[in-house]
């Protein structure tokens, strides 16, 4: 196989990870959304964490990406 | 990518290293005491009007609590003072019905002396004029003189017997 | 490398006035224009707004003052009274951070997507976190190493675990903030260049992706704002693991 198609499936593998992460913002915000509909007045308490883990988990995909950028034009 | 070329690598370096401390040294020594100096004086002041704002409570309270003391004792004194009226009145009216009994006690009973002497005067009268009568239609009757004390014994007699 | 119409030109760095500085290469690029902006907004930023302080905040004063109360609240909360004397530190990691995030949404070049400066930045608050532990507790300081609680037994597999997580930490803080930047910045020039490609191979076409653009600019921008915040959050979190010792 040549080198340079390698690269390029090795970065579409790479990227799967983003699919890890669509996985974890989906539970997130799928029980974010649970919590709030259970309980409407602690929805603005519930607001800010949330939105941290949001970016924990995105972190965690985009690695992912970097990874397959690396690859792709390191 | 443009990020892995160690070319850029100590520039970059430099000037964050350079620029990083600069705001650094900005914030800690201009900026943030800036900050700090108005957000404590608020601090302060809210603190400050708080615990005037306690103290003219307390202030209030005392107020009330001394003006709720003068109604309270003002209130006792009228009290006290209607009581004393009251008894006053009492004791004048019951004097005066005292008075007012025994003056009338010694009304009726000279009254009653007067009638009584009255009564025996009349009484005595009516046996003189009895007399004189009994002795006028006795003498008349028979035509002889009648004696005065046989009449006067025969009225007697006769209020005796009614009596 | 990159040519002009790849979505990584935009990470270009490009000499404005080359220096030399005993031997170590200086030279006054665009990113350094980038950060030495930033310090002078941010700069002007709260001093501009603390011109003319009052005990009632105007609107200026009140942005200015939300920036200071949301960063000391946030040491507050993670790492305790003992964490004030940090405080400079962590406002200035996230203003910095947060300019130089969303100068770079507006044409400037993003010097946060460039690992060299996340990772300087993450080091020196490894260095710091360390630093402080070390001076708080001393040779003790390695017992953060072995969990109290844990069993005696899986002692050899927890210590090079923690440790290996303490040295990952540079790490991670550093890739998560470039890897947003980046992608967020790759994601916006695709899509720019779809607008050019498929709008020259039909007009029309390039509506398409042209409205996808202020969706994907707007999520950048909460991201911009996210990763300042999670970046001095960690900070915070990583210094009260140093100072009170506590997992």
């Amino acid at each position: 196989m040549e080198l340079e198609a390698a690269k390029m499936i090795g970065a579409g593998i790479a990227a799967l990870a983003l699919g890890g992460a669509g996985i974890g913002l989906g539970t997130l915000f799928g029980s974010y959304m649970e919590g709030a509909f259970r309980n409407p007045e602690a929805q603005s308490k519930l607001k800010v964490n949330p939105m941290l883990a949001f970016a924990l988990i995105e972190a965690t995909g985009l690695f992912g990406f970097v990874i397959a950028m690396i690859i792709l034009f390191g | 990518m443009p990020q892995f070329d160690p070319a850029i690598f100590s520039p970059l370096l430099v000037w964050l290293v350079l620029t990083f401390v600069a705001l650094y040294l900005l914030m800690s020594k201009l900026a943030l005491p800036k900050v700090a100096a108005i957000i404590d004086q608020r601090a302060e002041r809210i603190e400050g009007n708080l615990a005037k704002a306690e103290q003219l409570r307390a202030e209030a309270a005392g107020v009330l609590a001394a003006y709720e003391k003068a109604i309270a004792d003002a209130k006792a004194g009228a009290q006290a003072e209607l009581a004393k009226a009251g008894a006053d009145i009492a004791a004048e009216t019951a004097k005066r019905e005292a008075e007012f009994g025994k003056r009338l006690a010694e009304q009726t009973r000279t009254a009653e002396t007067r009638i009584k002497a009255a009564k025996t005067e009349a009484l005595a009268q009516v046996k003189a004029i009895a007399t004189d009568l009994a002795g006028g239609i006795a003498g008349k009757l028979t035509g002889a003189g009648v004696d005065a004390n046989a009449a006067g014994a025969a009225v007697d007699a006769v209020v005796k017997e009614r009596a | 490398m990159a040519d002009a119409h790849s979505p990584l030109a935009q990470f270009e760095i490009k000499t404005l006035m080359p220096l030399d500085l005993g031997g170590v290469d200086a030279s006054f690029t665009n990113a350094s224009l980038i950060m030495a902006v930033v310090v002078g907004l941010v700069t002007l930023f709260i001093v501009a707004g603390m011109n003319k302080a009052t005990i009632v905040p105007g609107r200026f004063q009140g942005m200015v003052e939300f920036f200071y109360e949301f960063i000391a609240n946030l040491l507050k909360e993670n790492t305790g009274p003992k964490g004030k004397q940090f405080f400079p530190l962590v406002f200035s990691l996230f203003m910095f951070i947060l300019g130089c995030n969303l100068i770079g949404l507006f044409g400037a070049i993003t010097v946060t997507s460039h690992i060299v400066v996340t990772f300087a930045l993450a080091f020196m608050v490894i260095t710091v976190v360390t630093v402080v532990g070390f001076m708080k507790h001393g040779t003790h300081y390695f017992s953060y190493f072995a969990p109290a609680g844990a069993p005696m037994w899986l002692m050899p597999l927890m210590i090079p675990l923690e440790i290996i997580s303490y040295l990952i930490r540079p790490i991670s803080l550093s890739v998560r903030l470039f890897a947003n930047m980046v992608a967020g910045h790759v994601m916006l020039g695709v899509l720019g260049t779809f607008v050019v490609g498929l709008g020259g191979l039909f007009f029309a076409l390039g509506a398409i992706p042209l409205a996808a653009i202020p969706l994907i600019f707007a999520l950048e921008v909460l991201v911009a704002l996210l990763q300042a915040y999670v970046f001095a959050i960690l900070t915070c979190i990583y210094l009260n693991d140093a100072i009170h010792l506590a997992h």
